[in-house]
């Protein structure tokens, strides 16, 4: 096949200038400058339209709008005043570029990125030379002295960024509970008796304490319970579970196993624990096992019993960290 | 003697252009052409809407308070008088009802994140699909996927700063993705948490990292990046009279000014309109973030989504290895495959250019069709992000539209696998039908509908030949040739580094061997003029 067989089509250039009407037309292009300076007059009416709601329009009038609903008018206002404003300015500009502004396409030419051969060996030449007029390639123990002071100095900010925060020690192992701590509902911070649930019921729970006032959110994101009662014969537990649980009453971490949101969704119908984060579902009767989603653990379980006055309490601490997995999480 | 208006300007002008000599520069240009397309405008609403999240943002820092510190709120939101909170939480209140104007740049400042977001997407698919990253721009495509990751850490951090119940639910599942990284896990979020989660730091933490770190590296790279495409002048469209070596398109003074400066004040107006008519981000019916509470239908942000549809269909793995943990429920979707993501996109360039061979300077675009390799690959990654989307939304689809949420989990988990693939196959068979009917285009023109009656009675369709201009548009592009297989010498020897040869020679043969040849000038000359 010779060349001139896969020659490919004649670029034809750029194809001729068309002229829009108002660069010949002197009523055309008055009626295109009327529509621009329309357009930036609207602008100005948004400024006004701004500036009277936020002096005159009370923030605590509702309206009604279609498809928007009930909204505030003083922020509606303000807003589409804004809105105004700023869309005319551009809307006039831009009609004001394509209508009058010469709309004649101009060619430039491009320039290689490279440099020249001729610079780039001025270059490194120049590069060479004055390396060579400091002594790098010399004075060595200038370069290695140097190599590792600005290594060093770099960890001087590592290090300030130490005191960020406190090394983890058992902080994510233990919570309040301990053997005998009060269960109380959570608002209310009232203990509970068994029979404060019944079947189908649940209670969310936190340890008792005696400034509840002064509770943190670190706490609350450990302690957090899920008081669930069913019929007793429908565990299906191993016999330590089963004792861990008080005539059907069971006690879980509310702290998802997965990425520590609050699983606090329980349908009661089906026994299903339901995570809305990432819809981890865990089985009740089961203990809590996982039967859906991305969890991998079942939800910690607490020992829960009876205390001599009746009140619920816990009867041991839990036996593994609740929360998400960490590295030195033990299996 | 000149008007005064004329004098006083041309003193202004001289008093700069003797300290800074700025004539010189601006004469070179203010002369200086862009090319005109819509889709170029996809990286100036990026870039207007950050300018609009700089201003927005630093009206609402003016009220703002980050800090955790808790008490009684006591504003004008009825509902919520009494309860307890954080001071950021009460705050983000205040603006929203007790500051005029307040609740207007809450819901701008958030619609123009949402923006911000989808058009630096949407422009990356600009670039992607016309191989516009192609060298010598390799390096602003880099800062680009630098500049999309900042702003995803960037909106994350900003709608977690109320500290209302659904940011802190964000905020602590980020923490367990920290907490779930092999060895320094555990370490990273005390750091960042000053302490077990929640703490009392992290708001005032976020808080100096979302207004000052991230905006301040923003800014520097949209800087850099935008000098160069200044430098490196702008790419175009093939098309008439366009060549690799000019750019044909309009001056910076007055048009691109006017038709630039002013598509900033649309895009500012736009997004007031949102703020104004359309609820984003209602804090106040959220509630207070308290770890044990959490509301159903938990969503993040869009650009937030694809990551937590991936969190949420992971299977439930996790190891234990000499008694540490390995969450793969959470590093799989949360860290790895976005990794292999970000790092694959940043590297394409690269990898594009070593697999086809091709490592010239390309300044015209490919049309998405004659790069069919390239458009089904970014086809199949987008097919891969928008079913973890979907997947994200799994909760709110199945409440719509009556599902349950294990068929849509099962739907995407196996999707996720088999449609990204089938979307390659599919989309690089379309590219080359439209390589064909291009074909057909130039060669037999286009059909009108009219049918003529031939004096024996037979039927033709006339067909009308392109203009010269749409002939040339659609056959200018270059067609490579794939990589030879070399490496075997003259006496069988293989040389070094055959292995790896062969395989580039492969996959080039993948991405170049399929292709429809573009007509040539005598096919064209041999059809006539389109009457048959």
């Amino acid at each position: 096949m010779s060349n001139t067989e896969l020659e490919p089509l004649k670029d034809p250039g750029l194809p001729a200038h068309a002229h829009r009407k108002a660069d010949h037309d002197e009523v055309a292009a008055k009626r295109a400058e009327r529509q621009v300076s329309i357009l930036f007059l609207l602008s100005a009416a948004g400024t006004i339209l701004f500036i009277y709601s936020y002096i005159w329009i009370a923030q605590d009038i509702y309206v009604y709008l279609p498809v928007i609903g009930t909204t505030n008018a003083h922020q509606l206002f303000l807003g589409l005043g804004l809105a105004f404003s700023l869309f005319f300015i551009g809307a006039g500009a831009v009609h004001w570029a394509k209508t009058l502004m010469p709309d004649q396409e101009v060619i430039a030419q491009r320039h290689e990125m490279r440099s020249s051969d001729e610079d780039r060996a001025g270059f490194i030449a120049t590069v060479k030379e004055n390396g060579a007029s400091a002594g790098l390639g010399r004075r060595t123990l200038i370069k290695r002295t140097l190599g590792l002071s600005l290594g060093l100095v770099g960890l001087s900010p590592l290090l300030l960024l130490r005191d960020l925060g406190p090394l983890p020690s058992d902080d994510l192992t233990k919570t309040s509970w301990a053997e005998g701590v009060h269960l109380v509902t959570d608002p209310g911070n009232r203990r509970l008796r068994p029979e404060d649930l019944e079947i189908g019921a649940v209670a969310h729970v936190l340890p008792e304490m005696k400034h509840p006032e002064h509770r943190k959110l670190d706490d609350i994101a450990k302690d957090a319970l899920l008081l669930i009662r069913i019929r007793p014969e429908e565990f299906r537990l191993d016999a330590e579970k089963l004792s861990w649980t008080y005539q059907g009453i069971i006690a879980f971490s509310k702290i998802c196993s997965h990425m520590g949101c609050a699983v606090a969704l329980y349908e009661q119908q089906t026994k299903h624990l339901l995570c809305p984060c990432h819809q981890s579902t865990f089985d009740v009767p089961t203990g809590a096992k996982v039967i859906f989603g991305p969890a991998a653990r079942p939800l910690p379980q607490l020992a829960i019993k009876v205390n001599a006055e009746g009140f619920l309490v816990a009867a041991a601490p839990f036996n593994q960290p609740v929360g998400p997995s960490f590295w030195e999480r033990r299996k | 003697m000149k008007p005064a208006r004329e004098r006083v300007a041309g003193s202004v002008a001289n008093f700069v252009d003797e300290r800074v000599g700025a004539a010189k520069f601006l004469k070179k240009n203010l002369n200086k052409v862009f090319p005109d397309h819509w889709s170029f405008m996809l990286g100036e609403i990026a870039l207007y809407s950050f300018i609009i999240l700089l201003l927005s943002g630093t009206f609402l820092t003016f009220w703002f308070v980050p800090s955790q510190e808790e008490l009684i709120y006591n504003g004008s939101y009825v509902p919520l008088k009494g309860i307890q909170m954080s001071a950021a939480y009460a705050s983000t209140l205040d603006i929203s009802f007790d500051i005029r104007g307040g609740m207007l740049m809450r819901q701008v400042h958030h619609w123009a994140a949402l923006l911000f977001l989808a058009a630096m997407v949407a422009h990356l698919m600009r670039v992607f699909f016309t191989g516009a990253f192609r060298k010598p721009r390799e390096l602003n495509w880099i800062l680009g996927v630098g500049l999309l990751t900042l702003g995803i850490v960037e909106g994350f951090l900003g709608y977690s700063l109320p500290d209302d119940l659904l940011s802190g639910t964000g905020i602590r599942i980020a923490e367990a993705i920290l907490q779930a990284i092999p060895v320094v896990g555990t370490y990273a979020a005390f750091f960042a948490f000053g302490g077990a989660f929640p703490g009392l730091v992290f708001i005032p933490r976020i808080y100096t990292v979302h207004v000052l770190l991230i905006p301040g590296i923003i800014l520097g790279l949209i800087t850099v990046h935008l000098m160069l495409v200044w430098y490196q002048k702008h790419t175009q469209y093939p098309g008439p009279g366009r060549t690799e070596k000019n750019v044909v398109g309009y001056p910076l003074m007055p048009v691109y000014m006017a038709k630039a400066g002013g598509f900033f004040f649309i895009v500012f107006g736009v997004t007031a309109f949102l703020g104004a008519v359309a609820s984003i981000n209602p804090i106040w019916v959220f509630g207070p973030y308290t770890p044990t509470q959490i509301s159903a239908g938990s969503q993040p942000d869009w650009y937030m989504g694809w990551l937590d549809g991936l969190v949420r269909m992971s299977p439930p793995l996790e190891s234990y290895i000499f008694n540490h943990t390995i969450s793969w429920n959470i590093l799989i979707p949360g860290l790895i495959v976005p990794g292999i993501m970000f790092t694959g996109m940043a590297l394409w360039p690269f990898i594009e250019a070593w697999a086809t061979g091709d490592k010239r300077e390309h300044n015209l675009l490919d049309r998405p069709r004659n790069a069919p390799t390239r458009t089904a690959v970014g086809v199949m990654s987008l097919t891969f992000t928008v079913v973890a989307l979907i997947n994200g939304g799994n909760d709110i689809i199945a409440t719509h539209f009556s599902f349950t949420i294990n068929q849509i989990m099962w739907a995407t988990r196996i999707s996720i696998f088999v449609l990204p693939p089938l979307s390659y196959v599919i989309t690089k068979r379309i590219c080359l039908a439209l390589q064909r009917a291009d074909r057909d285009l130039v060669l037999h023109g286009r059909e009108t509908g009219r049918l003529v009656m031939l004096p024996h009675g037979e039927f033709v369709e006339i067909h009308e030949e392109l203009s010269p201009e749409e002939a040339w548009t659609r056959t200018s592009h270059e067609q490579l040739a794939p990589i030879p297989a070399a490496g075997i010498d003259a006496n069988g020897v293989r040389a070094n580094g055959v292995l790896k040869d062969r395989i580039r020679a492969r996959i080039s043969k993948g991405i170049l061997q399929e292709q429809i040849a573009k007509p040539t000038a005598k096919e064209k000359l041999e059809l006539g003029d389109g009457h048959h």
